[in-house]
């Protein structure tokens, strides 16, 4: 009955593209199209459906930390193509020029309404904030600084998972990252993980998990394996909501689901019971 | 088919008590855990069992474990610590399982919580990856003191069919992808991920079981002889130097 045959539908793909670079954006969630100084004034929060967009490290930065108290450290520690692998030089090469970042997480010092802490932030923009022998290194260090300087740690977690270029030395950062937080809580130092969108694979079976206190953004997606491959070896329907940062909270993963807005007075009054 | 966790258990200790439950959700048949003594040294053997026939297969889940399983794990471990036992693990899985349950109970932090508690475990560890070495699945309980690796096995942070579907967007290419992610033992050691190949016979462990059995036995005993009479913080120092060791990179500025 080729008469009856629903047209195929165009220009489904990416719209996006139809709106003028940077100027306006369009929700994923809801369709509202917000203009970039709306967006920027609500921290890149859809002000009709609160889907929170992903943020870059330095916009993150710029949100939790206390104006001009921020203090990078390892800036300019970057990943090597240890098993000549592919094209993997050629694509850090790209991301750092995309980014402006010589790796995919961000670490230093910084004050938080006056709580001095060790910030981590990772930027999903570079290589999906996959975690590689560099992302470990950094955050190793940051958190080894701040268990001798005796302060907290906060990770912003976003990441697609260990990095594949860097094969078993991407597996082993999540033995590393974990180790140096095994000796910061043994010195009684706390950690707060926040989890964002998207936190998966061997991030979050590391150091990501293992904060005392774990928050996460509404609606981020949170996860070991991906939903793909969940499918595909369980050959059943994946419930609604899954793996979503609702359904983490609803299964004792997260103590709280923290709104964009309220995330720098909420880590400032978590530290001051933690570490007053 | 190469022999299985379960079979050098039987081959290399001489006696084996197994031990069951997480004491929270079940017990976790893909990881058999519990009280053994291997060349006479009593110590706990905690590993994955991949199962040999279909139903044993499917009851073992094909040796990828559940949060259970690595919640179990760690009961144990402790369990040693504090009656002074050493602690050998056999690693045998494609991974953890990517399961709907699995991240209902939340296997990302019961793996990420066995690597920082194993780094604090006060007393010696040997792992063995014995045939697959898979990801999170594998080092949730491969954080040891010493980490020893069979001639044939691989150890990596994933599949080569996953690495393949995901760069190469074809499984096909799991041939290439394996020979990229260098995930062999020659290569592991090499990258000083690893402390110690443990020889096969020529044929492979499978041609032979018995000698793969002696030669895997041999490698633990000695290993275990070399690190449980070292002072348990100097054996703690080394064991988070060896971890915090791993890893390449730059940090000249460009």
């Amino acid at each position: 009955m080729a008469i009856f045959k629903k047209p195929t539908f165009r220009g489904s793909g990416d719209k996006k593209r139809d709106m003028p670079e940077g100027l306006w954006q369009k929700c994923p969630d809801c369709g509202e199209v917000i203009h970039e100084l709306e967006l920027k004034k609500n921290l890149r929060t859809c002000s009709n459906c609160n889907h929170h967009f992903t943020l870059s490290a330095q916009e993150r930065i710029d949100g939790l930390a206390d104006p001009g108290s921020f203090e990078e450290l390892d800036r300019t520690l970057t990943s090597i193509d240890a098993l000549g692998f592919k094209t993997y030089t050629e694509k850090i090469e790209k991301y750092r020029k995309a980014t402006g970042l010589n790796e995919a997480v961000v670490t230093g010092r910084m004050r938080i309404i006056g709580h001095s802490a060790m910030l981590c932030v990772m930027d999903f923009r570079f290589l999906g904030a996959s975690m590689g022998s560099a992302v470990g290194e950094k955050i190793t260090r940051a958190i080894e600084t701040a268990t001798s300087e005796k302060s907290a740690v906060v990770i912003v977690s976003a990441s697609g998972g260990a990095r594949m270029h860097e094969g078993i030395l991407s597996l082993m950062q999540m033995a590393k990252t974990s180790g140096a937080l095994a000796l910061h809580g043994q010195a009684k130092l706390p950690f707060i993980s926040v989890l964002t969108h998207p936190t998966t694979g061997g991030v979050t079976a590391s150091f990501a998990t293992l904060g005392d206190i774990i928050l996460a953004e509404p609606g981020c997606m949170i996860g070991f394996a991906g939903p793909r491959v969940i499918k595909e070896t369980t050959h059943q329907e994946l419930p609604e909501g899954f793996q979503t940062a609702e359904f983490m909270h609803e299964h004792g993963l997260i103590d709280m689901i923290v709104e964009r807005r309220d995330l720098r007075d909420r880590l400032a009054a978590l530290l001051g019971y933690l570490l007053p | 088919m190469r022999p299985m966790m379960l079979d050098y258990v039987a081959s290399c200790f001489e006696e084996f008590i197994e031990l069951h439950g997480d004491r929270h959700i079940g017990d976790d048949a893909a990881m058999p855990a519990g009280l053994a003594r291997i060349a006479g040294q009593r110590c706990v053997v905690i590993g994955h069992e991949k199962g040999r026939e279909t139903r044993e297969k499917l009851r073992r889940n094909f040796g990828s474990a559940n949060p259970e399983g690595y919640r179990k794990a760690l009961r144990v471990m402790r369990m040693a610590e504090k009656f002074g036992l050493p602690v050998v693990t056999i690693i045998d899985t494609p991974g953890a399982y990517p399961g709907i349950g699995a991240e209902e109970r939340n296997i990302a932090e019961a793996i990420a919580f066995n690597l920082r508690e194993m780094m604090l475990l006060r007393t010696p560890v040997v792992a063995a990856v014995i045939g697959e070495g898979g990801s999170g699945g594998a080092l949730g309980i491969g954080v040891a003191d010493r980490v020893l690796m069979m001639e044939n096995a691989y150890y990596s942070v994933i599949s080569p069919e996953g690495c393949a579907a995901i760069l190469w967007k074809d499984r096909k290419h799991a041939q290439e992808a394996a020979e990229a992610m260098k995930l062999d033992a020659n290569n592991l050691n090499r990258l000083e991920v690893i402390d110690e190949i443990v020889p096969e016979p020529k044929n492979g462990a499978h041609s032979d079981p018995a000698v793969a059995a002696d030669l895997l036995k041999a490698a633990i005993v000695r290993n275990l002889k070399d690190i449980v009479n070292v002072p348990i913080d100097e054996l703690l120092e080394r064991r988070y130097a060896k971890f915090r060791r791993m890893g390449q990179f730059d940090e000249t500025e460009s």
